[in-house]
C-alpha cells in the first residue's frame, strides 16, 4: 500500500499546458527529472489516450497518466502537475483538469498494490482543490503524507491488502 | 461473488477502482472478490463475474470486449466517490 516516493523533482507547480499533450508531457518530463522514467514513457503515456480515450480524467479536475511497465520505467515513480490554466481532456464529465499525477510502475503486480494507496490520498474530498491550489512542494507532499497517518479521515480499514 | 474492475491497461485506474469497490462493499457489508483486469483480458476476466465496473469513457469499448455476458456493467464518473460505488453496487448486487 506504500505509495513511490515524491522527490521535489518530481513536483511542477502552476505549469503552462496548451492542451492534454502538454499536460501529460509535462508529467512525464517530472518523472523522467525525478529519475524515475526516460523521456520516451511521456509519449507512451500520450499513446494511452490516443488509443483509450480521456478515461484517465478519473475524478472531477483529476487526470491519473500512466503507461504499462516498460524498459522506459527505471524504477516506480509518482509526479505531480498543477496547471496554471484548467485543460480539457476530452471527458465527458470531469473536465477541465487542474492536476495531473504522473505514475510509473516496474511490474504489474506491485502497480495495483501501491496505487491503491493513491485511494486514500484522493477519497479525502478536498485533496484535488488543496494540490490545485497548492504554492509549495510542502503543500503538495502535505496532502499526500496526510493520506498515509493512521487517523487520515474516511480511511477506515483500509482495502485490500 | 465476483466484480471485475477494468480500465485500458490493468494497472492504475483499475486498481484505485478495485480499492474503491472494496471499500464500499465494506461499508454495505458485502463481500466479494474485486479484481482488476485490462481490456484485452476483460472477456476471460469477467466469464464469471456479477458485475463489472468500469469508467463512462470506458464502457462501449468493455461492451464491444464481452460481447454477450451475464454481467451487468456498471459505470463510475468518479472513482473516488465511495458513496456512489456503493449506492451502484447496492442496485446491482442487493
Amino acid at each position: 500500500m506504500t505509495l513511490p516516493p515524491l522527490p521535489d523533482a518530481a513536483v511542477t507547480l502552476h505549469a503552462e499546458a496548451g492542451d492534454w499533450r502538454a499536460a501529460v508531457r509535462e508529467a512525464g518530463r517530472a518523472l523522467a527529472r525525478s529519475g524515475a522514467t526516460r523521456e520516451g514513457y511521456a509519449d507512451r503515456m500520450i499513446e494511452v489516450l490516443e488509443e483509450f480515450g480521456a478515461y484517465i480524467v478519473i475524478a472531477p479536475g483529476l487526470a491519473l497518466a500512466h503507461a504499462r511497465p516498460g524498459p522506459d520505467v527505471l524504477r516506480s515513480g509518482l509526479a505531480v502537475v498543477t496547471l496554471a490554466e484548467p485543460v480539457a481532456f476530452g471527458h465527458p464529465h470531469n473536465d477541465p483538469v487542474r492536476v495531473v499525477v504522473g505514475l510509473a510502475v516496474s511490474n504489474a503486480e506491485e502497480h495495483v498494490a501501491s496505487v491503491a494507496g493513491l485511494a486514500n490520498v484522493f477519497n479525502e474530498r478536498t485533496a484535488i482543490d488543496r494540490l490545485a491550489a497548492a504554492a509549495s512542494i510542502d503543500d503538495v507532499r502535505a496532502v499526500f503524507d496526510g493520506a498515509g497517518a493512521p487517523s487520515s479521515p474516511g480511511g477506515e480499514e483500509g482495502a485490500g491488502s | 461473488m465476483r466484480i471485475v474492475a477494468v480500465c485500458g491497461l490493468g494497472v492504475g485506474t483499475s486498481a484505485i477502482l478495485k480499492a474503491n469497490a472494496e471499500r464500499a462493499l465494506a461499508r454495505l457489508g458485502l463481500s466479494a472478490d474485486v479484481e482488476a483486469s485490462d481490456l484485452a483480458s476483460v472477456a476471460a476476466a469477467a466469464a464469471d463475474a456479477q458485475v463489472v465496473l468500469t469508467s463512462t469513457e470506458l464502457a462501449d469499448q468493455v461492451r464491444a470486449a464481452l460481447g454477450r455476458t451475464w454481467a451487468e456493467i456498471i459505470e463510475v464518473e468518479n472513482y473516488f466517490d465511495v458513496d456512489d460505488i456503493g449506492r451502484k453496487l447496492e442496485a446491482s448486487l442487493g
